[in-house]
């Protein structure tokens, strides 16, 4: 289904409305072996993250939680050295296909970043870009829509609906990245990952986001990898533990913070290691 | 009460003397390289400015009908002319030697000179007309007062009669200095007073012309599918360094690969800009690829994260977000290595462009000459008077390096992280 970006977008609209309270598992992982080169950096990852759910990947810094997130959208592609092997699904297809267009695939799968990365360009060019390239509107008011209605979504509009022209460089780190969440929620994708999306915000700005996760996950997909545990506590419905390349423990999320099953779990979210 | 602070130990006084060495010792160097550059640069201006004046000498010339038939007015002997006048200010001339040495102190130009403005300005006509000539290039020196009089004859170029006879005309205002304008539109000459830059600045202006068209866009490419594109292994690594020491091979090299390859192969006309840019170009490149590749790997690399994250291809990553950021650093690149170009000597000398040309080249397969081989040309000249032309064309050099320079810096300084 990744082959075609109209396709990926096509049958969104219906599966969004379908899942509400059920647990449904759009993404598969198993037996996923990651490498640097000669160096194994994840070792037999088996999970399932179900739709319409914020999963947060946590564990200590080096523990591949985030190698394993960018598993997810192929942006490991981009290390020369980086081999995957194992296997991802997403929605039933196994995303290391060769038959999979990486491009359709990200377009599906959307990213936010550590650092907030707008384009030094306008805010509003920010946004327009990725409808732009998959020729998601159709003309220049439909584009404006898409355009409005990220904004309204990431819940920036009130505050930059006067200076769309501006760059989207010059505005605050939180709004960045919130101008950033706009940005991945204007292609439409289903699933969002995030990865350490509040590490450079201020505790003001964290709030804002982790709201904002809470009203996007009625649409999309959330995994997060994130350093804060209370955070992970915060958002999430499901977590999982990474340790030293392996996956240690997933469930609930209560039910890691609170019995976790694996003494490591237990040390990390006691501030024994980590 | 002691100060707790004070510097009481002696290995305190030894750190902060060792400062206080490096500090002195870098504001010598600097004062020391400063010094050099305002010498060379006073030195350069002091001689040059010369050149932008020029000494003219008035004489009364018959163009009667007489000498002139109005019918044919490119028929008369205009040399006649100058030199009957030249006679008649200085009736007390006599003997062959003598007579040479008044002829001597205007340009063998200046009848050449009297026809174009008769020719001109055929008004001029039926009488006798004050006009002034142009002197020739040791009168010049005089008329600039870099002639010293107070030393024996046998010294200096001008004889005692020569000095006897310009002191003469100066003293009846009949000596004076003009803003040389021919200096700026007019190419080179075998005589000083009559040598022009024009022809080495269009030619220089032509073959970078032909570099940038050249190697810019080469350049930039290259640097873009090497840093963006091409997997890294060795083959990359292997095109990385020899890249690096084609930037370091010596220019004369390119020169005579240009000899061997335009001229003798493919046939280019010799001495022209457009085999002078070429070889200009071969020079450029390496240093442009690397110039270009810094500029696409100082762009952050989440700009590239963030549109392929969007589901950009690594194309459009690249000619929408990398490349445009890039283009700056990469101009400035390209400016920089324009002027290293600009200034280079050696391997035009070997494709012929430092041949001796008059005209203004008109096109890319015209000989010509550039700035840089006109001033080795100059300053190779026995004529005193060139020294002063060696000087002018340098300034005019280092003009457009500084012109260049600036622009680089001003374009790094306006575009400078903008992310």
């Amino acid at each position: 289904m990744f082959m075609e970006v109209q396709d990926a977008q096509g049958n969104g609209q219906t599966s969004g409305q379908a899942a509400r309270g059920e647990s449904e598992t759009v993404i598969t992982a198993r037996d996923v072996d990651v490498y640097y080169g000669n160096k194994k950096a994840l070792e037999g990852v088996n999970l399932d993250i179900q739709r319409h759910q914020v999963t947060s990947l946590i564990g200590p810094s080096g523990c591949g939680k985030t190698t394993f997130l960018r598993c997810l959208n192929r942006m490991n592609d981009l290390i020369d050295i980086c081999r995957v092997t194992g296997s991802i699904t997403i929605e039933g297809q196994d995303i290391y296909d060769p038959a999979v267009d990486v491009v359709a695939l990200r377009a599906h799968v959307g990213m936010v970043f550590q650092k907030p990365n707008p384009f030094p360009k306008s805010i509003f060019e920010n946004i327009a870009y990725g409808p732009r390239i998959h020729r998601i509107a159709r003309n220049k008011s439909e584009l404006n829509d898409i355009v409005v209605d990220s904004l309204k979504r990431a819940g920036l509009w009130d505050e930059v609906h006067d200076r769309l022209d501006q760059p989207g460089t010059g505005l605050s780190g939180g709004q960045q990245q919130r101008l950033c969440i706009a940005r991945a929620i204007a292609i439409q994708p289903k699933i969002i990952l995030m990865d350490e999306p509040c590490s450079a915000l201020d505790p003001i700005a964290t709030a804002k986001v982790e709201e904002l996760m809470e009203e996007l996950k009625a649409h999309f997909t959330i995994v997060i990898v994130t350093h804060s545990m209370q955070q992970a506590a915060r958002v999430s419905q499901r977590t999982a533990f990474f340790h030293l390349g392996i996956l240690v423990e997933q469930g609930p999320t209560e039910q890691i913070f609170t019995t976790p099953q694996d003494a490591r779990t237990e040390n990390y979210i006691t501030g024994r290691i980590g | 009460m002691t100060n707790p602070f004070g510097a009481q130990s002696p290995d305190i006084k030894q750190r902060r003397a060792a400062q206080t060495r490096f500090e002195w010792g870098g504001r010598l160097a600097i004062t020391v390289a400063l010094g050099f550059l305002l010498a060379m640069t006073v030195t350069i201006a002091w001689l040059g400015v010369g050149a932008l004046q020029q000494t003219e000498i008035k004489l009364a010339v018959d163009l009667g009908p007489d000498n002139i038939d109005p019918n044919d007015l490119k028929g008369a002997s205009y040399n006649t002319i100058v030199k009957n006048a030249l006679k008649a200010r200085f009736p007390e001339v006599e003997g062959r030697r003598e007579k040479r040495d008044l002829y001597g102190i205007l340009s063998p130009d200046a009848g050449f000179e009297l026809k174009e403005k008769v020719v001109a300005d055929p008004s001029l006509l039926g009488g006798t007309r004050e006009l002034w000539f142009l002197a020739s290039d040791d009168a010049d020196l005089f008329g600039k007062g870099r002639v010293d009089v107070t030393l024996d004859q046998s010294q200096r170029r001008l004889n005692d009669l020569e000095v006897g006879w310009l002191q003469d005309l100066k003293a009846n205002g009949e000596l004076q200095k003009r803003f040389n304008m021919r200096f700026f539109t007019h190419g080179d000459s075998r005589e000083p007073e009559l040598a022009g830059i024009l022809g080495a600045l269009v030619g220089s202006a032509m073959s970078l012309f032909v570099c940038f068209i050249l190697c810019f866009p080469v350049g930039v490419m290259a640097a873009i599918y090497l840093e963006e594109f091409a997997p890294k292994n060795r083959i990359s690594d292997f095109i990385e360094v020899n890249i690096n020491n084609l930037a370091a091979v010596p220019s004369i090299v390119f020169g005579l690969l240009g000899l061997a390859i335009f001229l003798n192969v493919f046939g280019l006309p010799r001495s022209s800009p457009l085999v002078g840019g070429m070889v200009l170009s071969l020079m450029t490149l390496p240093a442009i690829i690397i110039a270009a590749r810094a500029a696409l790997s100082a762009v952050p690399p989440s700009i590239r994260e963030a549109a392929l994250g969007l589901g950009a291809s690594r194309l459009e990553a690249t000619f929408h977000h990398v490349a445009p950021l890039a283009m700056p650093g990469m101009l400035t690149g390209a400016i920089v290595g324009m002027a290293r170009a600009l200034g280079e000597t050696a391997p035009l000398l070997m494709i012929g462009m430092v041949a001796f040309i008059v005209d203004v080249p008109t096109s890319l397969v015209q000989p010509a000459t550039a700035l840089p081989v006109q001033i080795f040309l100059w300053a190779d000249s026995p004529e005193r008077a060139f020294m002063e032309k060696t000087s002018a064309a340098i300034i005019v050099l280092l003009f457009f390096l500084v012109v260049m320079n600036l622009t680089a810096i001003l374009l790094r300084k306006r575009y400078e992280q903008r992310f």
